[in-house]
């Protein structure tokens, strides 16, 4: 009888995660419960938004965003151009629009690289223990024991400025708080009578930690890098702002309000725009967050 | 019992050491990883092959990398931090030069932070749900999430430009720089020593917005923090009993609930006291705040490797500082962990 119970709860996970059709049911479910609250719904609509705009930038953009026209420098804000012009006469929207692109690829391949080496630390350094979870664990202190954004200003000053080194830097300083995280929650699990279970079954570790171990993780995990976007976010544009990150003229936010910092005195939008921008994403990241943990992760309220 | 104390105390100290190696380590392989040429940045472009042999071997650049990493820990702990490329100056001296001018910004910060946050938090507590929760809730979230370099420019052309209700940037305006004795470093104690009253009014105007909006990200923290502090407590046992006993809800919520917190309070502001330092970084450039933020910048930019390797090495080290003390501190005054 206990045995039984063991493999129905051994099995529950990787099944609901490798069934198409239930998953695409729990997704629906979780958009669902998303949307239902107002301010989780508003910062998944934001990041929607957010996506859409990268995809179709073209088409959306009123203008060229690198096209110079001298005679048309620092307008402010009219029915041609609703967010004015730049120093160079570059409209300002479009700017905008098309820095959604690079906002998207920055955050995109840093949950990509800060995921998986995240729970690759953490989930091994929770399973096996003793003296390699002593090693990881102390170089993941050192690492957080930095404020992200002057660590990823010493590795862009190590590795040169630049928008590609700029998000090598982010993803380097990022995954720790995601291992400490994978490790927790391994610890919870390590010792249940499911993996035992799985154990004695002859299973190898890679696998418990691959098919029992990881999908347990996954959904904190998310949350926590949902919410560490918000951060990401920031620091990039901190980076771009202090001239170490995605350089002129790539129209990257941070960069944007780095030369319009110049003129701004007298012309306002020229920094009011792009950074209204940092601030609806970043904030979006942060609600989509709170929200998703209400919904995915019930056992943390 | 002796024993066993001793043993956590070794063992603490162990992690200590290890931390402050493994720190070492990262500093160094930033300082090694630096694109910049540490003999070429000394002699200049120009000099020939026989001096750029005889700068590399008396600064150890041709040896195996670990016994450069020898050399590095052995003239640390000689107290040599290096010398500046930029200024020509030992690193350690320009780092304390700037560092009063980023200390008296970030004190009035946390000052600023702390002294709102606290009473916000635990207002947002006691009106858990209600609108006055809400509103709490949206402005630390907007806190948390706002570019901090966005919102100094924002608060610039608010405040300077238009009203013109604060000084711009830097400490003092420009035709006081240089009028009053530099003893601390502090200007506004400078200026109290000096007697200069007009200095130092303009110092605080200086002081004003950038200090305001420093303190605003900290403040987000520090709100959110006790907030989740309080409602723990509130929803204990004990807070029902003093209710039910009889005890008035201030009295409950200052002399039972506050009471509580007190130790969780001060490590969160001890940490974020710190945590300024990041902020500090871009609101130092967007105010031109001549401090250890723009310091570390600016040697950033210009590659100056030395500098900043003890930058880095200086910000790991007030950061394991703090995070110690704030263990510390819970083991002192939470008499469950004795």
């Amino acid at each position: 009888m206990a045995i039984h119970t063991l493999n129905t709860r051994d099995n529950a996970m990787p099944a609901s995660l490798s069934n198409p059709n239930s998953s695409v049911r729990r997704l629906l479910a979780v958009i669902r419960e998303l949307l239902g609250n107002p301010s989780s719904g508003f910062g998944l609509i934001v990041i929607s938004i957010l996506l859409l705009t990268a995809l179709v930038a073209p088409l959306l953009a009123p203008y060229d965003p690198n096209i110079v026209n001298l005679d048309n420098v620092l307008q402010p804000p009219n029915a041609a151009h609703w967010f004015g012009t730049d120093e160079l006469g570059r409209d300002i929207m479009s700017r905008i629009i098309y820095g959604s692109r690079i906002s998207l690829t920055i955050i995109t391949i840093v949950s990509v690289i800060v995921g998986p080496v995240g729970l690759l630390v953490g989930t091994t350094a929770g399973y096996f223990g003793g003296w390699y979870d002593t090693v990881m664990m102390r170089i993941t202190d050192i690492f957080l024991s930095f404020p992200s954004l002057i660590l990823s200003l010493a590795f862009v000053a190590a590795l040169g400025a630049g928008l590609e080194n700029a998000i090598i830097a982010i993803g380097l300083t990022a995954w720790p708080p995601i291992a400490r995280l994978a490790r927790a929650e391994t610890l919870t699990f390590r010792n249940a009578d499911y993996i035992s279970a799985s154990r004695m079954q002859g299973a190898s570790s890679l696998r418990i930690i691959l098919k029992s171990i990881v999908p347990m993780c996954m959904p904190s995990v998310l949350v926590r890098i949902t919410l560490s976007m918000a951060s990401v976010i920031l620091t990039a544009a901190g980076l771009g702002f202090l001239g170490l990150g995605a350089q002129p003229p790539l129209p990257e936010w941070g960069a944007m309000i780095a030369i319009g910092r110049r003129y701004m005195l007298d012309n306002w939008w020229l920094v009011a725009f792009p950074g209204g921008a940092i601030l609806l994403v970043s904030l979006a990241f942060n609600l989509l967050g709170d929200g998703l943990r209400d919904a995915l992760d019930p056992k943390q309220h | 019992m002796k024993s066993e104390s001793i043993t956590a105390f070794g063992r603490q100290a162990g992690t200590i050491f290890v931390t402050l190696f493994g720190l070492l380590v990262l500093t160094f392989c930033i300082g090694r990883m630096m694109p910049v040429d540490p003999v070429r940045a000394i002699i200049g472009e120009e000099a020939d092959q026989a001096t750029y042999q005889m700068v590399a071997e008396r600064i150890g650049a041709n040896l195996p990398i670990y016994q450069q990493f020898f050399r590095y820990v052995n003239d640390l702990l000689h107290g040599d931090f290096g010398t500046s490329i930029r200024t020509g100056q030992p690193v350690i001296n320009d780092i304390l030069h700037v560092m009063p001018a980023t200390i008296e910004l970030a004190t009035f910060a946390i000052l600023f932070g702390a002294g709102l946050g606290v009473p916000l938090g635990i207002l947002a507590a006691v009106q858990r749900n209600k609108p006055v929760d809400h509103i709490i809730r949206f402005l630390t979230l907007i806190g948390h999430s706002m570019p901090i370099f966005w919102t100094g420019m924002i608060g610039l052309i608010i405040f300077y430009a238009v009203l013109d209700l604060v000084g711009g940037g830097g400490r003092v305006s420009d035709f006081y720089i240089g009028l009053v004795p530099d003893t601390t470093g502090f200007l506004l104690i400078d200026s109290l020593i000096a007697g200069d009253w007009e200095v130092f009014w303009d110092a605080v105007n200086h002081l004003l917005l950038p200090a305001s909006i420093l303190g605003y990200s900290s403040l987000a923290y520090i709100t959110r923090m006790t907030r989740s502090f309080m409602l723990d407590q509130l929803n204990q046992e004990y807070i029902t009993t003093a209710r039910v006993k009889g005890l008035s809800k201030r009295r409950t919520i200052w002399h039972h609930a506050f009471a509580n917190i007190r130790v969780q309070l001060v490590t969160i502001v001890a940490l974020a006291y710190g945590g300024l330092l990041e902020g500090a970084v871009l609101i130092e450039t967007v105010f031109s705040w001549p401090g250890f933020g723009q310091y570390i910048t600016n040697n950033m930019l210009i590659g100056d490797m030395n500098a900043v390797m003890t930058c880095v090495l200086l910000v790991g080290i007030i950061f394991i500082a703090l995070n110690l003390l704030s263990d510390a501190l819970y083991k002192i005054f939470d008499p469950r962990t004795r």
